[in-house]
């Protein structure tokens, strides 16, 4: 039984997902029962300790892996496998270091099949949505952190998905970059009208970028808790000052502490059975 | 720094260390601390070309060996990569091989050479196949690393797309594995240049392994260097070649 209900959209619906691996008799269970949607134009948010199966449950719904029980389903099609109509940015650098910007922006247009001309023009435009514009011959060597991870994100969108789903994608960044690059997301999000699901473990980025943050238990991975965050939109990286914002920071890490307490406690007992 | 200077600030820097190792030997020979029955002064090394030419057919004798080292590259690009991504793909082959592979790799093959001589007679496909097989295991090794090097994300990019087989194969593993395979394809044909020269050294069929072998015999020194420079120049040519190609496959896949 999944610890709350969520209404059914139309757009992603998530129903009883379960994953486990491992051994029949004494599998490891990375999520179960897990039911949620997402409504289109809305970035929800998933955060959860290290460990309860946020990126195993958005492979999942990317289709990226199988054997799972229960259901994913996308404008009422069942997703079971990899989709065009999903996008997807990993916490892993992810740019094609032997590809230009440009180059790296069209991979996915060229897979499909587009025409030259019309790969071209997409992807001068979703390089200029990520403020990238004057980088196109640059190869991601040449870049920083934070611009390799505005390719990753401008050929997620390239194909122009219908949702984005974004595993961690700041993870290896600095706090500031994080925060700007949070920023950019909004714009771009404002703009296209991007639905978005996020995987992150912090805090600040999952108030300053959803509609609603899911939070998720440690293993086996459950939602625990669903949070509407009514911060204006558009939002800046300012309101990261407000008083509502460290509210919702705070309303979140309350549900978040006692599972990452736990997930610490298993993990530091695993450690000394290894010594042992 | 421009981006022209860039490139050719390397250059000048090696081409100055070659001409000062060049003039310090001519002047350490002349001053008799390397003996010039040892080490010919480099100024006889360069003036024996004009008998390389005049006497000793080595224009033909460079292309002999350099397209032996041309047909045992064919043969290890074709082979070696097909075999280093056998091995990749499946893992029953690679538990199967890869140590007997890397046991190859440090085997003496050009020892052999008389079995190769029974085998392909004498002639150029005898030194083609001993230089092939000995380079083969470098290139099969460095392709299996290359592929299995390839960051497990690139791959989740490609399958998230719904890329089929052959476009993930074409599009994201085989460039990711590319430098990697020509590490491989260099160190290849690094061996295969030693392995040729040492077997027309050996069998006396032709090439410059057979000129240096004549002219060490004769103990013409100045004209077994110079031979041996034209050896270099072979080796620095598919150098250059391979660094050529490996830039045009980047750009094409």
């Amino acid at each position: 039984m999944a610890l709350i209900d969520m209404p059914v959209s139309n757009f992603l619906n998530v129903q009883n997902l379960g994953m486990r691996f491992g051994e029949s008799d004494d599998p490891i269970i990375a999520i179960d029962d897990v039911s949620f949607s997402v409504s289109e134009g809305e970035v929800v948010s998933i955060i959860g300790p290290s460990g309860c199966g946020k990126s195993t449950l958005l492979n999942a719904i990317g289709g990226l892996i199988s054997g799972f029980e229960g259901a994913v389903s996308l404008s009422g099609e069942a997703i079971n496998g990899p989709h065009p109509s999903i996008g997807m940015v990993f916490q892993e650098e992810s740019a094609f270091p032997w590809r230009s910007v440009l180059e790296n922006v069209i991979f996915p247009l060229e897979i499909s099949g587009m025409a030259k001309n019309e790969r071209l023009e997409r992807a001068h435009h979703f390089i200029s949505l990520v403020g990238l514009d004057g980088f196109e011959q640059r190869y991601p060597s040449e870049l920083s952190g934070g611009m390799r991870q505005r390719v990753a994100i401008a050929r997620a969108l390239a194909h122009e998905p219908k949702i984005l789903l974004m595993d961690e994608p700041f993870a290896a960044l600095d706090e500031q970059t994080r925060i700007l690059l949070g920023e950019s997301i909004l714009n771009i999000q404002q703009a296209l009208g991007q639905t978005i699901l996020l995987i992150t473990h912090n805090l600040t980025e999952a108030v300053q970028l959803s509609d609603r943050v899911l939070v998720m238990t440690y293993r086996p991975g459950q939602i625990k808790t669903e949070i509407g965050i009514e911060l204006p939109r558009p939002r800046s990286s300012e309101i990261l000052a407000s008083d509502a914002f460290g509210h919702y920071v705070a309303q979140i890490w309350g549900y978040l502490r006692e599972e990452a307490g736990r997930g610490m406690h298993q993990a530091d007992r695993k450690s000394e059975n290894i010594k042992k | 720094m421009s981006v022209r200077s860039t490139k050719l600030v390397p250059i000048a820097i090696g081409l100055t260390t070659v001409f000062v190792v060049i003039l310090l030997l001519e002047f350490l020979i002349s001053v008799d601390i390397i003996d010039r029955f040892l080490m010919p002064p480099p100024s006889d090394v360069f003036g024996a070309f004009g008998r390389l030419f005049a006497q000793e057919n080595v224009v033909n004798r460079f292309f002999v060996t350099a397209g032996e080292t041309l047909a045992a590259g064919f043969l290890l690009a074709i082979f070696g990569v097909a075999g280093g991504a056998l091995l990749f793909r499946f893992t029953i082959l690679r538990s199967a091989y890869e140590t007997w592979i890397a046991a190859l790799a440090a085997a003496p093959v050009v020892l052999s050479y008389p079995l190769f001589l029974v085998i392909a007679g004498r002639g150029s496909a005898t030194v083609i196949l001993v230089a092939f097989l000995a380079a083969l295991p470098a290139v099969i090794l460095k392709t299996l690393e290359g592929f299995s090097q390839t960051p497990g994300v690139y791959v989740l990019v490609g399958k998230s797309l719904n890329a089929s087989r052959w476009q993930i194969f074409s599009k994201v593993m085989f460039p990711a594995a590319l430098p990697s395979i020509f590490v491989g394809l260099r160190l290849g044909l690094l061996f295969a240049m030693l392995n040729i020269v040492g077997v027309e050294f050996l069998i006396n069929t032709g090439g410059l392994g057979q000129l240096v072998n004549e002219l060490s015999e004769r103990y013409d020194l100045a004209a077994t260097y110079a031979a041996i420079l034209c050896v270099i120049l072979v080796s620095v040519l598919f150098f250059t070649a391979s660094e050529w190609l490996e830039r045009r496959l980047r750009r094409v896949t």
